[in-house]
């Protein structure tokens, strides 16, 4: 008798690209219970959820707009994690870009997009930066854990901006928000009648610069190396703790700038809603994304997907818009189970 | 009276390698039994099929006649087998009676006294002079050796596996280890001991079954046979057994100086203890001492991996800034790591892993040269015949030929300092010949050989000079041509009684 053992060992090319799918398939399978517990027909949920909102061009519109933070934390946590730094806080790296450029959107009443445009995109990037250095510097010269300290972080960074929106940020109607920024600092749409704008250009630039980064460069190389053997490569002579710092800080300044593009881009003030978790919801595209520049695309692609369908979605069959978010839970959960799969071959066996 | 253990064409793959082919293994109730191969024959999957560690793939296994299903060590115990490994799995702050009797504790609550009673009574049993109250951490490697046989005595066994029972110990301790061993043998046990050695087989055993690349290759009484014709089963072809190096050409430069080098680890232990040396141009100074001693700490202060406390290094005359990896290699020193998985990263491809040393060779301005990699790799796949293709993850390789990798990285740049650590642990005859041949064209060339290795043999055969290092102290030194192993023996062993004569042994 023919039969299939699972065995230990490095998995056949064919097995690791079929990996996400099969995560796929097995969320849908389990989400499609709580469809049917919502009064919904799964199949039907699924093809308004993921095929429909493709189909309107103005909702194709809306996913670059959606995929724009989504790329850019996606990107920042790749960054870190692929050095082994497990930067948790891209969230307050986001919000603190969002406060920088709240801030500088509100020097230039009178200045032009050429100077106000960039000091928001390098002063987020700093804001982001310096809001990930003491963690960085704790993990790397202390070896305090940095999961730790940056999801903490996060916590104040979110409690400091509600502070600062509810005493004195708060607009001239009284609302929790702060003054809207000058047209000058505003991001450019970049096409008419749609809401995408300059932080899609800047997200997909830092894509490229992500994917140029970890293929062409020494960097890029020591990064990896850093993350996958430290040990061996401290040996080889990688200062591993000065790369790691690096890639933190680089991973907290991409973060900043997803918080810019939000508040540029979108929002033209800064309201303590302003991510709503797109840090955290990088940290399951950067691992779907299995730490490349072409997966963290792709995963970004399709929770931009989801949380764009879930709505329509929504208001079409009446079924709860958290089931998006239960969605993202189950799938970060299945794709971690089934990454287990990369380090197993299967192999037929003779039984007698 | 029918066999003690019989292992009837037992097989057992782990993938495509296949570990045991189709072997045969009958142990005589009183005997002492060798199983002898090189490192990678199969012996040790053998053993752990026996204790139920692993379930073969074909083949019965049957104890006093009876043929058994060994699921578990749990159901190798129920049949009175008992599996001593290379690694004690004892706690070291429990005592001696705690550490026997876990796992076999009988009630919830505990009775000190009836335990320490228990466990004194099988120790007289067996002839064993051991204090039950003693902790295990203040015990002698052989000492904790002696408990984890005490352990399997206690739960009955009739059929003892020791897997190379001297590989941690001195030639003493190995000596009082047979001692113990046919002890047991008079008390009408049977003992399967897993070596590499052939004295220790001539020494010890009735019986011989020898295994290569997984098959038996020779079943033998131990009195009918020659160290010489076991070794020629062993490895298939007649070797020399133990040839030293006699070919002495250092030059009167001294390349390597180590001046004083002490270290304490964090509980404020001292590892070394100043240690001082000098290794000159063309001269291949070996090592040699009991794992444990300050090796690793010497190997690591030296690879840049560790800063000492104090103490002075130079390179052709110049002290070097010690604790950073970068500085070692920039001067000239090229080092082959004690353990080779943490000389590469695995998941890097073998390119990678060969000029990841020297990145800045292969970059410009941040960019790599992926043209130069990829020929430079080409170059020494070709030169070091690396059975690999340079895209390949670093991983999948075999040990000689990951071995193989960092000798390429490492010799291909002409080093005038090698520190080899642990060189050839762990690899088949085939490879370690050939990396006794690369280090010995290194000295040819020219280089100063540190060299590092718990293989007193392989240290014999290409040193030209010997140090012991005993406690983090170099406690002698010997020409290796003249060496008297015994006097070796007994400094690896901290004794101090023949160290005033090695000390007159004049150095070469």
């Amino acid at each position: 008798m023919l039969g299939l053992r699972l065995e230990r060992g490095p998995a056949p090319l064919w097995l690791r690209a079929l990996i996400p799918v099969v995560a796929i398939l097995i969320t849908f399978l389990i989400v499609s219970v709580l469809i049917v517990a919502a009064g919904a027909n799964p199949l039907e949920t699924f093809y308004q959820l993921l095929i429909v909102p493709l189909t309107k061009s103005s909702q194709r519109a809306e996913l670059l707009v959606k995929v724009t933070p989504l790329l850019l934390t996606g990107v920042a946590v790749t960054f870190a994690f692929a050095s082994g730094y497990y930067n948790i806080g891209a969230e307050g790296q986001l919000l603190a870009g969002a406060l920088a450029a709240a801030w500088i959107g509100r020097q230039f009443e009178f200045g032009s997009p050429w100077v106000a445009i960039p000091a928001m995109i390098l002063g987020s990037f700093l804001a982001g930066m310096l809001w990930a250095l003491s963690p960085a510097l704790l993990k790397v010269r202390l070896g305090v854990d940095e999961v730790v300290t940056t999801l903490l972080l996060n916590s104040v960074m979110l409690f400091f901006i509600t502070a600062l929106l509810n005493g004195p940020w708060r607009n001239d109607a009284g609302w929790p928000q702060s003054p809207d920024i000058f047209p000058a600092a505003q991001f450019p749409q970049l096409f008419e009648r749609t809401r995408i704008h300059l932080g899609f250009v800047i997200a997909v630039v830092a894509l490229l610069v992500l994917w140029w980064v970890f293929t062409r460069t020494r960097f890029g190389l020591e990064v990896r190396a850093a993350g996958i053997g430290p040990v061996a490569a401290r040996f080889m002579g990688v200062r591993v703790g000065r790369v790691m710092l690096m890639a933190a800080l680089i991973s907290g300044g991409i973060a900043g700038l997803a918080g810019a593009s939000e508040v540029a881009g979108v929002h033209f003030h800064l309201i303590d809603a302003i991510s709503g978790g797109y840090g955290y919801t990088g940290i399951i595209i950067a691992t779907l994304g299995a730490l490349t520049g072409p997966g963290v695309a792709l995963a970004a692609l399709f929770i931009a997907l989801l949380d764009i369908g879930i709505l329509s979605t929504s208001r079409e069959l009446g079924i709860p818009v958290y089931l998006g978010d239960v969605i993202q839970a189950c799938l970060l959960l299945v794709a971690l189970a089934t990454l287990l799969l990369n380090r197993y071959s299967f192999r037929r066996i003779q039984r007698d | 009276m029918p066999p003690a253990i019989e292992m009837d064409k037992v097989t057992k793959r782990f993938g495509a390698l296949v570990a045991n082919d189709q072997v045969d293994l009958v142990v005589q109730p009183n005997e002492i039994h060798a199983l002898l191969g090189e490192n990678g024959a199969g012996k040790t999957t053998l053993m752990k099929v026996l204790y139920g560690l692993y379930q073969p793939d074909q083949g019965e296994i049957r104890i006093g006649g009876q043929p058994v299903r060994l699921k578990s060590p749990a159901d190798a115990i129920t049949h009175h087998i008992g599996y001593v490994s290379q690694h004690f799995s004892l706690v070291p702050t429990f005592t001696v009676a705690e550490n026997i009797l876990l796992g076999y504790e009988g009630a919830a609550i505990l009775d000190r006294d009836a335990m320490h009673r228990a466990v004194a009574e099988t120790a007289r049993l067996y002839g064993f002079s051991v204090d039950p109250g003693a902790l295990v951490r203040d015990l002698s490697v052989g000492q904790q050796q002696r408990v984890e046989i005490l352990k399997a005595l206690f739960r009955q066994c009739r059929v003892l596996i020791l897997d190379e029972p001297t590989a941690v110990l001195t030639p003493q301790d190995a000596a009082s280890l047979f001692d113990t061993l046919r002890e047991l043998q008079q008390k009408h046990l049977s003992v399967i001991i897993i070596t590499h050695k052939l004295e220790e087989v001539m020494a010890i055993s009735q019986r011989v079954t020898v295994l290569r690349l997984g098959k038996v290759v020779g079943r033998v009484a131990t009195a009918d046979t020659t160290a010489a014709q076991l070794a020629n089963l062993m490895v298939g072809r007649n070797t020399v057994i133990v040839t030293r190096n006699t070919d002495h050409r250092a030059s009167e430069k001294v390349a390597l100086e180590v001046d004083d080098l002490r270290a304490i680890d964090k509980r404020g232990v001292p590892l070394l203890r100043g240690i001082s040396l000098a290794v000159r141009a063309g001269e291949v100074v070996g090592i040699a001492g009991v794992a444990g001693n300050g090796q690793s700490e010497l190997v690591a202060v030296l690879g840049g991996s560790l800063a000492p406390d104090s103490g002075r290094v130079r390179v052709n005359g110049r002290e070097i800034r010690l604790g950073d990896p970068r500085t070692i290699t920039s001067v000239g020193v090229g080092r082959i790591p004690e353990d080779r998985l943490k000389g590469i990263v695995g998941d890097l491809t073998v390119a990678q892993n060969l000029t990841l040393e020297h990145i800045d060779e292969y970059s410009q301005a941040g960019h790599l040269n992926f043209k130069a990699i990829r020929e430079t790799a080409e170059q020494l796949i070709k030169d070091y015949q690396i059975k690999a293709r340079p895209g390949d993850h670093a991983r999948a390789l075999s040990g000689g030929n990951i071995q193989k990798i960092i000798l390429a990285r490492t010799l291909s740049r002409n080093p005038a300092v090698v520190i080899a650590a642990q060189p050839t642990r762990g690899l088949d005859v085939g490879a370690t010949e050939y990396v006794h041949q690369k280090l010995l064209e290194q000295k040819a060339r020219g280089a100063a050989i540190l060299l590092v290795s718990e293989d007193l043999d392989e240290t014999l055969i290409l040193s030209d000079r010997i140090l012991v290092i005993y406690e983090g102290q170099i406690v002698g030194e010997f020409a290796a041509g003249s060496a008297d192993t015994e006097a070796i023996g007994l400094l690896m062993a901290g004794s101090t009684l023949k160290r005033g004569a090695a000390e007159a042994v004049e150095p070469t």
